[in-house]
């Protein structure tokens, strides 16, 4: 029965799911299993945002502690999956993804393609994304067109607590490594989630909103900003249809030209900065393979391609909002030859 | 209707979850004359998009509710009266009920639907139930469905009745297990809800699968029934689309499913993206590919029915009243079946609804309800 659980409570119970099917399933990661016996603490505290919590108990000896060495740790969890297990890994902030990026990147991506497809390695490194806490440049960044850009990775960036758990379930039972994306910002948002394990493919975009005007496409947190602006659009009779990504990596072409096919316009809302980005590489699927059925100019939504900033008022008006979605989509609905 | 002769049409409540509703579109005009089982409105809730039809006579005098606004399950929508009633009555009626609107929902105060479970078989079977008093109805759905296909009628049927609607294993909440896949399997679970409500005498209905399981269910403790409506069955004869049961088990994306569904109705405006995006959802839980590709043998022996209920009814004929309803534009299992149920079972009252699909049930609710109504009659 679906009840509504938080997107943090629905990847708590996506892990606990599978660590009690699959023995195999390990949790690894800062302060995953500290805190335990500190004052105030019966349980671990579950990583810094809580998502871990209440396993520690419940699976002894499969929630790891780790240094803060993310190369360290990441390239154990890496060894560990090549040795049969299934491990989860945290790493906090995708921002310090930079220190493992061999271990990631030449390693764990190439093992299946350099010895034959003899070895998989089924890992899934969870980390946060995002701007809009005030975590300034070094802890805000949007780094999934890195990931994306590296053959052998899998990557998702699911947007709703329902997603979220279905696809971190997929995660887990997929044998290539998946870099697992969540948005600081949605680990409160509530949403309706059945209580038995389901899994979504990976490389299947949902749309979200059905429209006849515009396609959106968006994924992550700019789902939900998306769809804001989606029902501004509409009170002033343009017509969105709002698809969200899911996963970069495998993509979803078929969606997103027909998609384009059906509205011939189309907006891509992206978080990421701009250059080499999934705005610019969704941008160029349908100018070289939609040509035929576009009649505006295609429109970006992204961050500036600047650091995160600091100041308050600054980050604010980095992230995209409901208002400058509105402001590229208007002009493409528009558009006369 | 008042001694004034004044009817208030209500926002249906289609589905024990249903709290508000939304008019997509008025069929009828003010000033528009009506008779029972004319369109009103079209209504979309957040599972579907159904028809309100008319129980009255009389004159469309006052429409209250507008088009795309939230409106309250039971509020007021519309004003139906004979031409002499004044227009100040119906000005100071309508001004109430157009406050009611306006307040919107009253608070949630956490009284959804009871799901209840029960073991049976070593399986968790789920039911909901509605209705205080009355004979026990219980609702058993067919291959792929759940409780909630029976969201048109539950509801209404609850006004005279207890109203139960389980989830047969490998289905909605119930346990996705369905060992063998046989039919018997199912029958233990509508016997274990009729033992978990304290039944000693049901009326049983059922749908295509579903009726096959509740004449099993029916032959096993003929004593405890009190009557048998059967909607679309299974077992009455060779053909049925096997292409639509075996693509239903295998269908993995929304675009696989969505014309499959489709074949289900006669008027596919029926299927919204959320009928299709629950039936995905449903069949991504881990054990449903298991659960339907087992009751997919279970129904088809190669391309034909695998399933023979002509006993069952031959029996259970002769000692309760059994009404057979079947669509005549059934692209599942044909209509002409309905024939062989009343070949075995002569007393066996056969309805067919000009122009409904397989889901009679959903797409024309009314008669539907009215055959069920009238074989718990029959069974006094």
């Amino acid at each position: 029965m679906p009840r509504n659980l938080t997107y943090r409570e629905a990847l708590n119970e996506a892990l606990a799911q599978e660590m009690e099917r699959d023995p195999s399933v390990i949790v690894m990661g800062e302060d995953n299993a500290g805190g335990e016996g500190a004052p105030g603490e019966d349980d671990a505290w579950g990583g810094v945002l809580g998502v871990t919590k209440g396993l520690y108990h419940k699976f002894p000896g499969r929630v790891l502690d780790t240094p803060i060495s993310e190369s360290a740790f990441i390239g154990a969890a890496i060894g560990a999956a090549t040795a049969g297990l299934r491990p989860v890994a945290e790493l906090m902030f995708v921002d310090f993804m930079g220190v493992c990026f061999d271990q990631i990147f030449n390693q764990a991506a190439k093992f299946r393609y350099m010895f034959g497809g003899k070895a998989v390695t089924p890992v899934v490194i969870r980390t946060m994304y995002g701007a809009g806490l005030r975590a300034a440049a070094q802890h805000s960044q949007a780094l999934y067109p890195v990931f994306t850009h590296i053959p052998g990775l899998k990557v998702v960036v699911p947007a709703t607590p329902y997603d979220a758990k279905g696809l971190l379930i997929a995660a887990i039972r997929d044998n290539d490594p998946v870099i697992f994306f969540e948005h600081k910002a949605l680990y409160d948002l509530t949403g309706p989630v059945p209580e038995e394990s389901y899994t979504l493919p990976f490389g299947e975009a949902n749309v979200v909103r059905e429209g006849s005007d515009v396609t959106i496409v968006t994924l992550g947190r700019m789902v939900h900003t998306s769809l804001a602006a989606a029902d501004e659009l509409a009170a002033s009779g343009v017509s969105c249809e709002v698809v969200d990504l899911r996963t970069t990596s495998p993509l979803d072409e078929d969606t997103i030209l027909e998609s384009v096919e059906n509205t011939g316009r189309l907006v891509v809302v992206d978080e990421a900065t701009p250059r080499c980005s999934i705005a610019t590489d969704i941008s160029a699927l349908a100018a070289s393979r939609a040509f035929g059925a576009l009649r505006a100019p295609i429109g970006m939504v992204t961050a500036p391609h600047t650091p995160v900033p600091f100041s308050a008022a600054l980050e604010d008006q980095y992230i995209p909002d409901a208002q400058r979605i509105v402001n590229a989509v208007k002009p493409v609905a528009e558009w006369r030859r | 209707m008042t001694d004034s002769g004044i009817t208030s049409v209500a926002m249906p409540k289609w589905g024990l979850s249903m709290r508000s509703g939304k008019i997509t579109d008025w069929v009828v005009a003010e000033g528009d004359p009506v008779a029972p089982g004319d369109d009103l409105a079209d209504i979309e809730t957040e599972k579907i998009t159904g028809t309100l039809e008319a129980d009255s006579p009389g004159l469309v005098r006052r429409l209250i509710a507008t088009v795309g606004e939230d409106v309250p399950v039971g509020a007021a929508i519309a004003l139906i009266a004979p031409p002499d009633v004044p227009d100040a009555v119906l000005d100071d009626l309508a001004a109430r009920a157009r406050a009611v609107i306006d307040a919107g929902l009253p608070e949630d105060d956490g009284a959804g639907p009871v799901v209840e479970t029960v073991e049976a078989g070593g399986r968790k079977v789920s039911y909901a139930g509605a209705g205080d008093s009355g004979d026990v109805v219980l609702l058993v759905h067919g291959y792929g469905g759940d409780r909630n296909s029976w969201l048109f009628l539950q509801e209404p049927l609850a006004a005279r009745h207890r109203v139960y609607a389980l989830d047969l294993p490998g289905h909605g909440t119930s346990a996705k297990d369905v060992g063998d896949g046989s039919v018997d399997l199912l029958a233990d679970a509508v016997l274990g809800v009729l033992d978990a409500v304290g039944s000693d005498r049901a009326h049983l209905v059922g749908h295509s699968l579903g009726g096959a399981v509740v004449l099993a269910a029916a032959a096993r403790s003929p004593g405890r029934i009190a009557s048998l409506t059967l909607f679309a069955p299974a077992g009455f004869g060779p053909s049925i689309s096997a292409g639509y049961v075996r693509g239903f088990a295998a269908a993995q994306t929304r675009r696989e499913l969505k014309p499959l569904v489709g074949q289900l109705f006669a008027d596919e405006q029926l299927v919204t993206r959320q009928v299709v995006d629950d039936l995905l959802a449903y069949k991504r839980l881990d054990g449903v590919d298991a659960a339907l590709a087992a009751l997919a043998e279970t129904l088809l022996d190669g391309d034909e029915q695998r399933i023979d209920s002509a006993a069952a009814v031959r029996a259970l004929g002769e000692v309760v009243p059994v009404t057979v309803v079947w669509g005549s534009a059934d692209r599942i299992i044909p209509a002409e079946q309905a024939s062989s149920v009343a070949a075995v079972a002569p007393g066996a009252a056969v309805r067919v609804i000009d122009g409904a699909g397989h889901m009679p049930h959903m797409e024309r609710p009314a008669e539907a309800q009215a055959a069920v109504e009238e074989t718990i009659a029959r069974a006094g």
